[in-house]
């Protein structure tokens, strides 16, 4: 099995896969978030690695730009704008006594029955007879895909993203009530620091 | 010969685990999300693989779809969280109680 796979494909596979789960790994039990977002840029650097292995370039691309760029990115400015960048402990004493055996237990679980869906043949369904993804440009034959057979999806995205915005501007903009009550109440107190005077 | 697309399958499945474990283990509300995003990256790994084993674009475009809900819903989820975080001042998922019957 191992020879008949060539030596480059093997350590470029292998390097990426150690980087994936030790980044993946470092995302779930590093206790500082901002770590955590660095261990989840490695992780998808690697993804992007494995893209590039299966002759996804378009996807490897903006896998980079998207994820490692403007998702993370986010996250950073997130942590750094709130000021939670505080350690925890990852493990905490006083939460449910439960959580991680049965967090483990869980994941195991999911982890056994996705290994089997994996080495099982039918889960892999039929091969197409057309539209190779190899062989052409990678970029030509999924854009030819996406502006032809899934045009509709695709303009329905843009929707989405405008429907993502405006959300992202309601909750993130202090509404005009909510101040005026914030304002009351400190003009409240002050009075009543006042009056106890 | 290229490796075989099930080592592919696998390391997804180790990697949706994995984040799958720091969703449910986890307090803090960032690092859930982070394990969230995880995995979709498994999920889109696996699709990619089918990709390539069915000779088929169809999972690649799938993959670009993903991609575009992520983006979106990271911007919903971080604009929740500096909502929550306005209100409580702390993001941990300890601290949500309010909806518990």
């Amino acid at each position: 099995m191992f020879a008949a796979i060539s030596a480059p494909d093997f350590f470029t596979f292998a390097a990426a896969a150690i980087a994936a789960v030790a980044g993946a790994i470092g995302v779930v039990t590093l206790r500082h978030p901002v770590h955590a977002a660095l261990m989840l840029v490695m992780t998808f650097f690697a993804i992007a690695v494995l893209f590039v292995e299966q002759g996804a370039q378009f996807l490897a691309a903006v896998q980079v730009i998207v994820y490692a760029g403007a998702i993370v990115v986010l996250f950073l400015f997130v942590i750094m704008l709130l000021g939670v960048d505080k350690k925890e402990t990852v493990f905490p004493k006083d939460s449910v006594s439960w959580k991680l055996p049965a967090g483990l237990v869980l994941s195991i679980a999911i982890l056994v029955e996705l290994s089997i869906l994996a080495k099982g043949v039918w889960a892999t369904g039929a091969h197409s007879v057309t539209a190779a993804p190899n062989g052409h440009s990678n970029v030509g034959v999924l854009a030819r895909a996406v502006f032809t057979t899934y045009l509709l999806p695709f303009e329905a995205t843009s929707v989405l993203l405008v429907i993502a915005v405006l959300g992202a501007v309601v909750l993130a903009r202090v509404s005009k009530i909510q101040e005026d009550i914030s304002s009351e109440s400190a003009l409240e107190d002050e009075m009543g620091e006042v009056n106890a005077r | 010969m290229s490796v075989p697309g099930s080592w592919y399958l696998i390391l997804a499945a180790v990697l949706f685990g994995v984040g799958a474990f720091g969703l449910l283990v986890r307090r803090n509300i960032l690092i859930m999300f982070m394990c969230l995003e995880l995995m979709l990256n498994a999920v889109n790994l696996t699709l990619v693989t089918y990709s390539r084993m069915l000779n088929d674009i169809a999972g690649q475009v799938s993959v670009f779809f993903v991609l575009v809900v992520a983006a979106a819903e990271v911007v919903v989820g971080l604009g929740l969280i500096v909502a929550i975080f306005r209100g409580k001042r702390q993001v941990t998922a300890d601290d949500l109680h309010v909806l518990r019957g």
